[in-house]
């Protein structure tokens, strides 16, 4: 391909912004053999997984994306300009025409606008940022604070803002009865640094997991039955055998750590206060299934796991523990971090692995699976962060352990992301089976002892429950018996006071604006959804017919699972009688 | 049914309740046309790669959860698929009324508005005033030809055209998001300004009328586009060697638009700018307009 590319020209800075970043990442391989490629050796030529990356340093260097800037980076990297213009135009954090040297983007989303932005405006006022742009962001991962923004300022990069403005000050607490497992270094220590983390007991795991071999991590996985946290509840020790039995040279395992489910925080939680043990757990990934490269994929938003990660990632390197030789066991294993830009779909695997190439980040329609083609199309075991932490209980204290807690169809813990009416919003990990009523309690109940209304479980793409599922045991099976979901482990809570058909059209609003546009059944249902929404709480009718039949041609018909369960919320909330 | 090639396994699986036999590495779309049964297809193509995108040509399949893409989607033996039950019936209807609601569909081909009545679909379902569209203006830059995205239906089969599968040219791609999705040029810049060669294979493929020569275009904005009158005459182009089959169709004594058989093993439907529109501007330079 003969690339074709515009007289526009970049900046001495846009220049340099591109040239070190791509310096910096020299021949993108490491010392096993050659990574990073897609469809074959013409694409890694053409060195197009930078594209995300090149993309970052333009928007930072400039606060937009200018032509002259994108021109020099499609130069450098091979990439047509009407690709890349599309790539960039995907993702919320990047602007593709001129925009202020500050943009403050202000959380809306269903937990944050129940406090409304006042809180958050003083705060930003307080900072010095009362008289910058400003724009509406979907969930920010802080709904614990209930009030949050992101701020983008030329030159430097994003910064987070974090305002109490819910009931209280979140909270991190495990109610367990033998003691914290997913929490036991962050509640009430400081694991940051690796000195830290090596006396909690923190690479214990790897070791084991060295001695035991792949083949005995994999069954201990199996026998543990740890599925999935990211929502699909999909069985993790299959999942790494279907990889570990792929014969492939190259192989990737893949931290998920998009969370940009609204109400969902665990990972951001986990990641900051305890980076190593998800860079630990990922190596026993990678050992386990064979797989020499790993990849952590965090959303833009989330600057302060980015830069633990980061650090982490680099001291774990120098102390032998990622790299050539790990542990001296002659373990190959590495650890790329790579930063997403504003776009819930990327969280869905197979977007994931576009974003990563440099792509668009629109789903693949599966099969085929990711387990034989991944990212670079080659055999790939994705989990979610939550997932990932779990095992490192699993390898170092056995399954027997492991299985005290929880029910025998799922054993183990899980991280609850309270937020909304309740009176101490946070981060709770109970034992699974817990149920709605249970968790509500450990979280004092609602604001004020009033009434819960209705609880979203799940997240945006989970459902609303009323008080008749309080005694629901939160497991898979039983959850699944009941028709609800635990989806990512969000429990927002609302009362009487709230108006949920606000609540609903706001989730309308996420999958509208969140909808990668590939699909008719989503793209053009999520818009219908929401004006229907919209329309009829202006002319109170409701047409349930409409409704149903976008509900069922997005589940049906759709490409990957934002279509799926674009409906699923909204239609609980009907049945329920919510939003009249 | 026996038209499998000889050599290559064969796949037996049932459609409808009948038994079908297909080559291995042929799609349920596959076995459906050997079982006679026509399923309605907009952003599958013979020759670009399946995008799955549009999701007119979904199928139940025994197992499977949501319904399944049958033009992408591989047949397996064992494989029990049905193109007749109210979920099918239902997403195919509510495709369509989608696309309606959203994308002007007057000039789109008569497959498409055949499927509109066979399913009964509603293209005023969703009330107007209160239903967005992706209306604009035409996009008119040159002599040669006009990008209508208000006809667009985001089949992604140009951008397939432009890029691996025909042209390596890679001048239009995806832009936006969601509902603004759209097909465009780095920075929607003029189609001369961009990387285009003008080889019109875009046009070729695409379903809606959304990509015209400007001749077409203006004949159809006059009310003038006459297919049932229009002649065709087969030739082979005279510009170079390679021995390209031209189609001109012929409105009124006058070549309105070249086309070259999708099927031809030189072309697959593929031409160059001196082919597709060197009869309209002999020797001269792509001209500008507006
Ligand atoms: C629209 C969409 C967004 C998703 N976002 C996330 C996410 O942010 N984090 C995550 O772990 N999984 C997310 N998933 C689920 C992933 O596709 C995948 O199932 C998961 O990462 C697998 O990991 P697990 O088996 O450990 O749960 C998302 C799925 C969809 C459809
Ligand atoms: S369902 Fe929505 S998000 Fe998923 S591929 Fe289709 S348009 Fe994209
Ligand atoms: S005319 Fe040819 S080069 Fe131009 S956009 Fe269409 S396919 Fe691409
Ligand atoms: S312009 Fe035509 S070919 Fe291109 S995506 Fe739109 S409808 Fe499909
Ligand atoms: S941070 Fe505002 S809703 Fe989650
Ligand atoms: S024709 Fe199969 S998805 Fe469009």
């Amino acid at each position: 391909m003969d690339l074709k590319i515009g007289p526009d020209e970049a900046t001495d800075a846009e220049r340099q912004a591109v040239d070190d970043l791509i310096g910096a990442h020299g021949g993108a391989t490491i010392a096993n053999g050659e990574r990073l490629v897609l469809g074959g050796v013409r694409r890694a030529a053409e060195r197009r997984h930078l594209l995300l990356p090149g993309l970052h340093a333009l928007q930072r260097s400039r606060g937009f994306i200018s032509a002259g800037g994108l021109n020099h980076l499609c130069e450098s990297l091979g990439v047509p300009p009407a690709d890349a213009y599309g790539v960039a135009s995907f993702y919320d954090l990047f602007s593709v025409e001129e925009a202020p040297d500050t943009v403050v983007r202000v959380c809306d989303d269903i937990a944050c606008r129940i406090n409304g932005h006042d809180a958050i405006e003083a705060a930003l006022g307080d900072a010095g940022l009362a008289d910058t742009s400003r724009l509406d962001s979907p969930c920010l991962g802080l709904c614990d604070f209930g009030g949050a923004a992101v701020v983008q300022r030329v030159g430097t990069d994003l910064r987070g803002v974090r305002v109490v403005a819910g009931p209280a000050e979140p909270v991190i607490e495990s109610h367990l009865p033998s003691g914290p497992r997913l929490l036991r270094r962050i509640v009430g220590s400081d694991v940051a640094s690796l000195d830290a983390y090596l006396d909690a007991g923190g690479y214990r795991a790897l070791r084991s997991a060295v001695e035991l071999g792949a083949d005995a991590v994999i069954d201990a996985v199996s026998a543990a039955g740890l599925r999935g946290r990211g929502g699909a509840a999909f069985p993790t020790g299959v999942k790494w055998r279907a990889v570990a039995d792929q014969t492939g040279p190259t192989k990737h395992v893949i931290a998920n750590a998009d969370e940009s489910e609204p109400g969902t925080f665990k990972d951001r939680v986990l990641m900051e206060n305890d980076p190593f043990a998800l860079v630990e757990a990922l190596t026993v990934a990678g050992l386990a299934t064979g797989s020499t490269n790993g990849w952590i994929y965090v959303r833009g938003e989330y600057p302060v796991a980015v830069d633990r990660l980061r650090a982490a990632i680099a001291e774990a390197r120098a102390a032998d523990l990622l790299g050539t030789d790990v542990l001296g066991a002659g373990i190959v294993f590495d650890i790329d971090l790579r930063v997403g830009a504003g776009a819930y779909i990327c969280g869905e695997e197979t977007a994931l692995f576009n974003s990563i190439e440099g792509f668009r980040g629109e789903p693949r329609q599966k099969p085929p699976f990711p387990t034989t083609h991944g990212l670079f199309g080659q055999p790939t075991a994705i989990n979610n962060v939550e997932t990932l932490v779990n095992v490192l209980d699993i390898v170092t204290d056995g399954v027997e352990v492991y299985r005290e807690l929880g029910t025998a169809d799922s054993p183990g813990t899980r991280l609850f992301c309270l937020s909304g009416a309740v009176a101490r919003p946070g981060l709770y990990e109970h034992p699974m089976g817990v149920t709605l009523r249970q968790v509500l309690g450990a979280a004092g109940g609602l604001v004020d002892r009033r009434e819960m209304r209705a609880t979203l479980l799940g997240g945006a793409a989970g459902v609303f429950v009323d008080a008749t599922s309080l005694d629901v045991p939160l497991t898979f099976e039983d959850t699944r018996a009941a028709g609800i979901t635990l989806g990512s482990g969000v429990v927002m809570a609302f009362d009487e006071t709230h108006d949920l058909r606000d609540t609903a059209a706001r989730i309308a609003e996420f999958f509208r604006h969140e909808s990668c546009g590939q699909c008719v059944p989503c793209r053009v249902g999520t818009q219908r959804q929401h004006e229907l929404l919209a329309h009829t709480f202006g002319s109170g009718s409701f047409d349930a017919e409409l409704f149903d039949d976008l509900a069922a041609v997005m589940k049906d018909a759709s490409i990957c699972g934002l279509g799926h369960t674009a409906a699923s919320a909204i239609g609980s909330a009907v049945r329920l009688g919510l939003l009249t | 049914m026996s038209m499998v090639e000889p050599g290559v396994a064969a796949v037996d699986l049932t459609v409808d309740g009948i038994a079908v036999q297909v080559n291995a590495g042929e799609t349920i779309l596959d076995a459906c046309s050997r079982a006679g049964i026509d399923t309605p297809t907009l952003c599958y193509g013979e020759t670009v790669t399946p995008v799955n995108a549009c999701r007119v040509c979904v199928v139940e399949v025994e197992g499977s959860g949501p319904l399944v893409p049958s033009c992408s989607r591989g047949a397996e033996a064992g494989m029990v698929v049905s193109t007749r039950t109210g979920r099918v019936d239902r997403s195919r209807r509510m495709v369509l009324e989608l696309l309606a609601s959203s994308v002007d569909l007057e000039w789109a081909d008569d497959a498409l508005r055949g499927w509109i009545e066979r399913y009964g679909a509603d293209t005023r379902r969703f009330p107007h005033g209160e239903t967005a569209t992706v209306a604009q203006d035409p996009k008119i830059h040159d002599n040669l030809y006009v990008r209508d995205y208000s006809r667009c239906i985001l089949c992604y089969k140009c951008v397939e055209a432009c890029g691996e599968d025909a042209q390596n040219t890679f001048a239009i791609a995806v832009s936006g998001r969601g509902f603004a999705a759209q097909i465009s040029t780095e920075f929607d810049t003029r189609l001369d300004e961009s990387a285009c060669v003008y080889c019109g294979n875009c046009i070729a493929v695409c379903p809606t009328g959304a990509l015209t020569g400007l001749i077409e275009f203006d004949l159809r904005t006059a009310g003038d586009w006459r297919p049932e009158e229009q002649t065709s005459t087969q030739t082979v182009c005279s510009y170079c060697g390679v021995g390209c089959n031209l189609e001109l169709h012929v409105q009124d004594q006058r070549i309105v638009k070249v086309t070259s058989p999708m099927d031809h093993d030189v072309t697959l439907g593929n031409l160059c700018v001196k082919g597709r529109f060197g009869w309209q501007y002999l020797g001269n330079e792509i001209g500008r307009k507006r």
